[in-house]
């Protein structure tokens, strides 16, 4: 099966590099390929937004980045060193500058343990300075998130609201001061009123740690707002690649179109958008020949199911992997 | 504060059995042919039996058979059967299947007979018992643990601390096992009970320890032969008592504590 | 006559309603509804003095966060609270019919037939024991009396109408082999099935694909149109109830806040709450990297009591009297009522934003956005 190809990848010098990366799972007749053969890069400093819905492989991509999915294959190349090749200690030490962020906030927490202890757990398990250090430490990092460690420290996960443990995860994770933060839908369990804080919290420690970012969500808007690059996943492929304002003022890929107007749009006044997607996701143990998403996709033709397609570029860093995309504006939308 | 109430008792009974013989009282197997089926005094607090031995005596001496293999045997099935479980429950892979299957052959085997066969075979003093017990046990020690250790292992903070650099061992010891010590503290108490039933049950027939050695069993067995119901019913009804005081409050521990822990992961 | 004609439906028990044809009035007419629940540390207030009417054949949506008490305000509509530890008072109109003064066993037999609810997470509200096909037929024989032919075919129908392929396979399935959109049209199927005059939507797309959510709200407004049934669409999301209801009411802390026709509602927002919810929510139109306004703070504490508006602790135009008296529901202009004593674009509020972002005021600031102090 031929993959999405690498046109996407800008060059050697990314942060993190990840090539034909295939991760499967489950044996026999239900072998599912949650991620087939994609690839991407993420330059330092950039926040790299993850989008599809569910089956879409996201989540698993997120996780086989730091190899807590190990991929069936492909390569994951971080910070220059090659993350599939390592095992044991060395593989567990490249880990610490990978973190995750998780959608449920108080499930990435243990709920028997304290919070000031759970924030300075990784610490403690490097041994990294004295027990008074990494609870100075600790407590520093979260009021770097906006809590009071007197008042929260010694409390238990159970006590707080899910605004509150995202914060406390997301401290958690910046203790071992990684380069790359994968956030895997952060705020969609959150509170609509809760979300846009946490948001800011992500930007604001983003720019104060130099984090680079990998943002997974289903939510396009909410993808829109925060990363510099956006990569559509459909069923384990990559649709489409390209910077956010581009994304929305002139989609290419016909799913990236779909999404868009299925989007409620809060302003009434923003007129009649085009009918939903018809149709439901093919099976992932048997998905659909040629390109995935010909069988609901209103341009398919005959060569959609005999030819996969992969990314090519149509636009300045925009990329898509279809054989009849969606043709630009001829001038320049206005927003 | 039913717990500690139960906590307590249970503490009570169990530091009783243990200074027994530092207390003032005759032995268990002393016998005092001129205090036969005496009721309840001063001399002898719950009485004498028809063979004129201290009731008191014979109920605290027994219970410490009951207590031993009750807990002894539950205890040794944890370690051994719960940590096979976590590890199990964690890891999965062929050595969980192999010892799920393994556990499924020894639960088939219906506890009391195979009890009864083995000991048969091998005789029984106190230890053969606490371990032919443990035996028995572990299998389900091992399955109720799996099964917490397959839940929690699911969930983002074990995923966290793996992302984190965490050995396995240490996942084990500071993730998994505060979380699952409170299903098994619980189903374990619950397990003590059902020991010191078995073991009652089993005394009664006449096949745990051998008489004279006091065993709450055997105590009310010979409370029921010979007449001694009629004549003398404080025989059998004092062990009994006692062994239905103990399990009440090991099962509303045991309860007590499912319900705390689990009631805080629901909430959530 | 189509299967899913209503006048096909004999009711075979329970009182008899007027049809819907010689109604007059409005169909939902909920009058200053209070459910409390006891709890460990007190009562917990959930609604607190709800009233709004539901036309026959409209939309209303009810706007939300977690601890706004709205799903427990369907719930109290439809009398589907527990028996113990609960306390409702106020009254519920159905097409003139008082159904809190109703015995549960003549209560029961309205639900499914004259007023359905369907849930959040199909998953948990499908019985997963229980083939589909089982569960939709269940009330059709139940409550129509139909025999299992008919019910059969009705049925069939009904999944065809919710946009079902393959209706036949799909009632020999069980719950846990459909995948979530399916589910949710199956629960809208079976609530749809009896044809009730109201429909009770508690947040049905939440957790479904964004592609999903859209084809399922337009199911609904489709079934809406048809049957002419009132359709009441409780959501945390305003994006969900823009375009798709003739009327929104947002609920915080147990109460109405702000109730208006849709449109009314975006272009004149007159509650603070409704006006910072709308701006914390990242828009698809805005550039990317746009700072959030965010909302400081968190959703209220139901148990807990407290003087005043209970959104003035995160409230940008809060003032003292806000915190010490509760502001009642005020008309500011047809259909669009609000509770407020320094509303969004009028002169007080203008100036009680302006004093509070002078004197540092977190909200106001965060609101304005201007640079944040830390808290």
């Amino acid at each position: 099966m031929t993959g999405s190809g690498t046109a996407a990848l800008r060059g050697e010098d990314a942060l993190l590099r990840v090539e034909h990366l295939v991760v499967e799972f489950g044996r026999g007749p239900h072998r599912v390929r949650a991620v087939s053969d994609v690839s991407f890069d993420v330059m330092a400093g950039e926040t790299l937004g993850l989008v599809g819905e569910s089956g879409c492989g996201k989540s698993t991509t997120g996780r086989a980045l730091s190899q807590v999915v190990p991929p069936d294959s492909g390569s994951v190349r971080f910070d220059g060193v090659e993350l599939t090749e390592l095992s044991g200690r060395a593989l567990r030490q490249a880990r610490t500058k990978v973190q995750m962020v998780f959608q449920d906030p108080i499930s990435s927490l243990n709920p028997r343990r304290r919070i000031l202890e759970a924030v300075a757990e990784p610490l403690a398990m490097w041994r990294v300075g004295s027990k008074a250090e990494r609870r100075q430490r600790a407590e520093q990092m979260l009021e770097a998130v906006g809590l009071d460690p007197g008042v929260v420290g010694r409390r238990r996960p159970t006590e707080f609201s899910g605004g509150q443990c995202q914060r406390i995860s997301i401290a958690r994770a910046l203790m071992l001061e990684p380069k790359l933060l994968v956030c895997d839908e952060p705020v969609s369990s959150l509170d609509v009123s809760v979300q846009a804080q946490i948001l800011n919290l992500l930007d604001d420690l983003k720019r104060s740690h130099g984090l680079t970012m990998v943002f997974i969500a289903h939510d396009l808007a909410v993808v829109k707002n925060v990363s510099d690059r956006v990569a559509v996943m459909y069923l384990g492929k990559l649709c489409e690649v390209s910077s956010p304002d581009d994304l929305y003022r002139s989609p290419a890929h016909p799913y990236s179109e779909a999404l868009l107007a299925s989007i409620p749009q809060v302003d009434p006044a923003s007129g009649h958008r085009s009918p939903a997607l018809s149709g439901e996701l093919p099976s992932p143990t048997d998905p659909p020949s040629g390109c995935r998403f010909r069988t609901r996709c209103p341009r398919a033709e005959e060569r959609c199911a005999v030819e996969e397609p992969e990314l090519r570029p149509v636009g300045v860093q925009h990329y898509v992997a279809c054989h009849f995309p969606l043709a630009r504006p001829a001038a320049p939308a206005e927003t | 504060m039913v717990f500690w109430v139960c906590a307590a008792w249970v503490g009570a009974m169990v530091l009783l059995a243990v200074v027994a013989s530092a207390l003032p009282l005759k032995g268990p197997n002393f016998q005092d042919y001129s205090s036969v089926n005496v009721g309840p005094s001063l001399h002898h607090l719950l009485g004498t039996d028809d063979l004129g031995r201290d009731l008191l005596s014979r109920v605290l001496y027994g219970s410490r058979v009951s207590l031993v293999i009750g807990f002894a045997s539950i205890a040794l099935g944890l370690v051994v059967g719960g940590t096979m479980g976590l590890v199990a429950g964690y890891r999965g892979g062929v050595a969980d299947s192999v010892l799920n299957a393994g556990s499924f052959v020894l639960l088939a085997f219906p506890p009391l007979l195979a009890i009864m066969v083995v000991e048969a075979f091998w005789g029984r003093n106190l230890w053969k018992l606490t371990l032919i017990f443990a035996v028995v046990a572990a299998p389900q020690l091992f399955r109720v643990i799996r099964a917490t250790t397959l839940a929690c292992a699911q969930r983002d903070y074990v995923v966290a601390a793996r992302s984190m650099g965490a050995t396995t061992r240490r996942i084990l010891l500071r993730e998994l096992l505060p979380n699952v010590a409170p299903a098994a503290a619980s189903f374990a108490l619950i397990g003590v009970a059902v020991a010191i039933v078995i073991e009652g049950s089993l005394a009664f027939l006449g096949l745990s320890i051998s008489l004279p050695t006091a065993s709450l069993g055997n105590i009310v067995n010979s409370g029921v032969q010979n007449g001694n119901l009629q004549a003398n019913p404080f025989i059998a009804l004092w062990p009994s008592l006692y062994i239905f005081l103990l399990l009440t409050a090991l099962n509303l521990m045991g309860d007590r504590l499912r319900s705390r822990y689990d009631v805080r992961e629901v909430n959530v | 006559m189509s299967p899913l004609d209503p006048r096909r439906f004999r009711r075979a028990h329970g009182p008899e309603f007027p049809p819907s044809e010689s109604l007059e009035g409005p169909l939902l007419e909920v009058t200053d509804l209070h459910t409390r629940f006891r709890s460990g540390a007190g009562w917990v207030r959930a609604v607190e003095g709800v009233t709004f009417t539901v036309g026959r054949g409209r939309a209303l949506g009810i706007v939300g966060e977690s601890g706004s008490g709205k799903t427990v305000l369907t719930r109290s509509i439809m009398g589907l609270l527990p028996t113990t530890g609960v306390e409702r008072s106020g009254t519920v109109c159905l097409s003139g019919h008082d159904l809190t003064a109703m015995a549960p066993s003549v209560l029961r037999h309205l639900w499914g037939t004259e007023m359905a609810i369907i849930f959040q997470d199909p998953g948990t509200a499908l019985n997963p024991v229980v083939r589909v096909g089982r569960q939709v037929t269940e009330s059709l024989r139940k409550r129509l009396g139909l025999d299992r032919s008919e019910a059969h075919q009705t049925a069939l129908a009904l999944l065809t109408s919710v946009g079902i392929a393959a209706p036949e396979e799909r009632m020999r399935s069980y719950p846990h082999e459909l995948s979530g959109g399916m589910r949710q049209r199956v629960m809208i199927a079976i609530a749809l099935a009896c044809g009730p005059r109201l429909l009770l939507a508690d947040e049905p797309t939440t957790g479904l694909d964004v592609t999903v959510q859209a084809q399922i709200l337009d199911l609904l407004a489709a079934a809406q149109l048809q049957r002419s049934m009132a359709l009441v669409l409780v959501t945390h999301d305003l994006g969900v109830v823009a375009d798709r209801t003739d009327e929104i009411a947002v609920m915080y802390a147990g109460r109405i806040v702000e109730q208006a026709a849709t449109a009314d509602l975006f272009a004149h927002t007159r509650m603070p709450y409704t006006e910072a919810l709308m701006r914390s929510i990242p828009q698809l139109a805005d550039p990317s990297h746009t700072r959030l306004r965010a909302i400081p703070g968190r959703p209220p504490d139901l148990s807990t009591v407290e003087p005043g508006c209970r959104f003035a602790p995160r409230c940008p135009y809060v003032q003292d009297r806000c915190r010490a008296q509760v502001p009642p529901l005020r008309t500011a202009g047809p259909g669009h009522r609000f509770a407020c004593w320094y509303p969004v674009s009028s002169p007080e509020g203008e100036e009680a934003l302006a004093r509070n972002v002078a004197a540092g005021v977190p909200a106001a600031v965060a609101f304005t956005g201007a640079p944040e102090r830390r808290p």
